[in-house]
């Protein structure tokens, strides 16, 4: 008792309150120490190319001469000359692209992830080869975008490609497709190419989060007699769904930049054309720096903007960690 | 309510066999417990029962129906895991609720089951919690809670307290005994654990290498294990084993010579053991007793104080040692010599195979002379 009251009277000291201790502040130091390398290498490499696309979106530069330039404001963006609204805002070509995007990302990864589930679910059965089989499914996604892209356009040709081919075979097309050219089919084969590539990805992350599942819940589902489809929506499902979400937030983001495939699928069709294409057509083809940079800072922030609301969902449900 | 029959059971996993033909008559409402060292097939005994595991051949009967192909979910059965094995994503409530919502039963009569297994276990309180945020008695709890509401007519307990700290144990030990008071179900109980064999069981099962060594009660395979295996898995600390030779036969009694050079008569029934017979002579630390006319003599190695009683570690020459348990506090230090008597009411023989000589029908019931010699 005695001993509480003096200890409580020792002053305590100014300085010990404000100030970290010596140790605290080594290992500070060493922390920036360790992180301070890919700081600098992050800002280098995406830091400064991003804020100078920022930038470039502001002003009328031109792909010729780099150096010279003017500030024009949000004129690429959106500008009214004599009444007229002009700039990026106002182009439907930039709005098709967007929606051909999202259209692009909704279809293939809602699919991935369904596919992906599945062959997951295969790949965690028991089963001889399955070792192999788990080497095999990765190879789709090996193979670099480009080569898969050229390998498909070739299949996917509308005179010599071995779809029409096979189709023709069985009867189920009367004449041969042109696949890629079509509007009406030429996203759908992005898609179906897109899948072809990722499913395995997919799988693959699904995959690590079944293996990391208790097995005797499921001898206690025996016991109790829940049918396997129950098990399946009832308990794997929801055990899985954190793993689920990282993944599918991996897949839209790439998919949400999806370039090469469709470039090289369906050239630069308008009906099929990408964010990424929109800008790089406007910022290469064009030469306008200035609207290419405009276009390549709201894909940034569409992105941005999607991330934000698919982790602030996400962290809603993954805040209640079933585990 | 059912019995449980398992005739000439066996299991193999690929071609490595695991349970060699089991025979077994669990009676309706009896608690058996089955014992054995690690990897000695208890669990898959009990996982064969359950229906987790196929049986390669033999039959089992559940309530004299034939089981073998049958579901775990028909076979009416409960089990609780040594994991708990609780549905982490579930409530409480669902935990217990879940596998009735598929019985076709009503939500007034799943819900009336669920909280009438809560006020029993006494979790009440805890429906509403996920199972991470219990403790590792409230998980066992809520997976005995799960077992309750399928008003199963066998249970089957797979090591279910091992997860638990020691006072818990003794706890949910005593609650599962009075569960089985209350429900009068039949239990199957696995556990490597002999007191928990002892206290909970009606009739112990003791398994080594996929076959059962012995089945009886507690104190039956305490005071008459039938061989060697027996006796020194039952019993803390272990038995005494002594290595003698058969000096003489005579009607009940056993003559042996002692390895120090005393000779001592064993009242078990000869059975055809001859002299010059190698035999192994058992008795356990309570029934050897510190004596000035001992018949071995050693020097104390180490002495070890438990409160109530006291156990002295013998040396007695040729790497032998002898377990002594005395009552009281301990009156001899280490180094000391000590010379050693054997209460020889309570030695045991066993001859080469490792089977038991029966005792002598007189003595079947010997009383601890540790409470009666304690002066």
């Amino acid at each position: 008792m005695t001993s509480a009251v003096a200890q409580g009277n020792v002053p305590v000291p100014q300085q010990a309150r404000g100030r970290r201790s010596s140790l605290t502040r080594s290992r500070l130091r060493s922390a920036w120490l360790f992180i301070a390398p890919s700081l600098i290498i992050l800002a280098l490499i995406a830091g400064w190319p991003l804020a100078r696309t920022i930038w470039f979106s502001f002003t009328d530069a031109d792909l010729n001469n780099l150096s010279d330039y003017e500030f024009i404001g949000f004129e690429n963006y959106l500008a009214n000359y004599d009444g007229e609204w002009l700039g990026l805002l106002t182009d439907p070509d930039w709005w098709q692209s967007v929606w051909n995007t999202v259209w692009f990302t909704l279809v293939s990864v809602s699919i991935e992830t369904v596919l992906g589930i599945i062959v997951a679910l295969i790949l965690n059965a028991a089963f001889p080869g399955r070792g192999i089989m788990r080497a095999i499914i990765l190879i789709p996604w090996a193979i670099p975008t480009i080569v898969s892209a050229k390998m498909w356009n070739w299949m996917l040709h509308d005179q010599f490609g071995v779809i029409n081919d096979m189709l023709l075979r069985v009867g189920l097309i009367a004449a041969p497709m042109t696949w890629t050219a079509n509007a009406d089919t030429a996203l759908w084969a992005a898609v179906a190419v897109d899948v072809w590539k990722h499913t395995s990805f997919m799988a693959l992350l699904i995959l690590a989060a079944l293996q990391m599942l208790p097995q005797d819940i499921y001898e206690a589902a025996k016991v109790d007699g829940v049918s396997p489809i129950r098990v399946f929506f009832r308990i794997t499902l929801p055990l899985i769904k954190p793993a689920l979400l990282v993944a599918v937030i991996f897949r839209s983001l790439d998919a949400l930049r999806v370039f090469d495939l469709i470039y090289v699928l369906t050239s630069n069709s308008r009906d099929t054309a990408s964010m990424s294409i929109y800008a790089r057509q406007q910022l290469v083809d064009f030469q306008e720096v200035g609207l290419g940079s405009a276009a390549s800072t709201l894909i940034f922030l569409i992105i941005a903007l999607i991330v934000v609301i698919t982790l602030a969902a996400g962290r809603m449900r993954l805040g209640e960690d079933p585990r | 309510m059912a019995d449980v029959v398992l005739k000439n059971v066996q299991k193999s996993f690929g071609r490595a066999k695991v349970i060699h033909g089991v025979d077994l008559d669990i009676r309706d409402g009896e608690f058996v417990v089955f014992v054995g060292p690690s990897g000695c097939g208890k669990s898959t005994l009990l996982r064969l029962i359950a229906g987790l595991e196929d049986i390669t051949g033999g039959d089992l009967f559940i309530g004299g129906e034939r089981v073998n192909d049958l579901a775990p979910a028909k076979r009416g059965i409960a089990m609780v895991f040594q994991s708990y094995a609780l549905y982490p994503h579930m409530n409480v409530y669902d935990n217990m609720a879940f596998g009735l919502e598929l019985a076709k039963s009503s939500k007034t009569e799943i819900d009336a089951k669920v909280r009438e297994a809560a006020r029993l276990l006494q979790i009440e309180a805890l429906l509403d919690r996920k199972p991470r945020q219990l403790s590792g008695g409230q998980r066992q709890r809520v997976a005995i809670g799960r077992a309750i509401v399928r008003d199963p007519k066998v249970f089957l307990f797979d090591e279910p307290l091992s997860n638990l700290d020691a006072a818990l144990r003794v706890q949910t030990r005593i609650e599962i005994a009075k569960l089985h008071n209350d429900t009068r179900a039949t239990m199957i109980y696995v556990t490597h654990d002999q007191v928990e064999a002892m206290t909970l069981a009606d009739r112990i099962v003791v398994l080594n290498a996929g076959r059962i060594e012995q089945v009886g009660t507690p104190l039956e395979l305490y005071h008459h294990p039938a061989n060697l295996f027996v006796a020194g898995f039952i019993g803390s600390p272990q038995m005494n084993f002594i290595e003698c030779q058969v000096a003489g036969v005579g009607p009940g009694e056993v003559l042996v010579s002692l390895p120090g050079g005393g000779t001592l008569s064993v009242p078990v029934q000869p059975d055809g053991v001859e002299a010059g017979e190698p035999v192994t002579l058992g008795i356990r630390p309570d029934h050897v007793r510190i004596s000035p006319e001992g018949t071995l003599s050693g020097r104390v190695e180490l002495v070890e104080e438990l409160g109530e009683n006291h156990l002295l570690y013998v040396d007695a020459g040729q790497g032998r040692r002898l377990t002594v348990r005395e009552p009281g506090d301990a009156r001899h230090e280490a180094g000391s010599t000590v010379s050693v008597d054997l209460a020889r009411a309570f030695c045991h023989l066993f001859r080469g195979t490792g089977e038991a000589l029966r005792p002598r029908t007189d003595v079947t019931s010997p009383t601890s002379p540790v409470t009666s010699s304690a002066a």
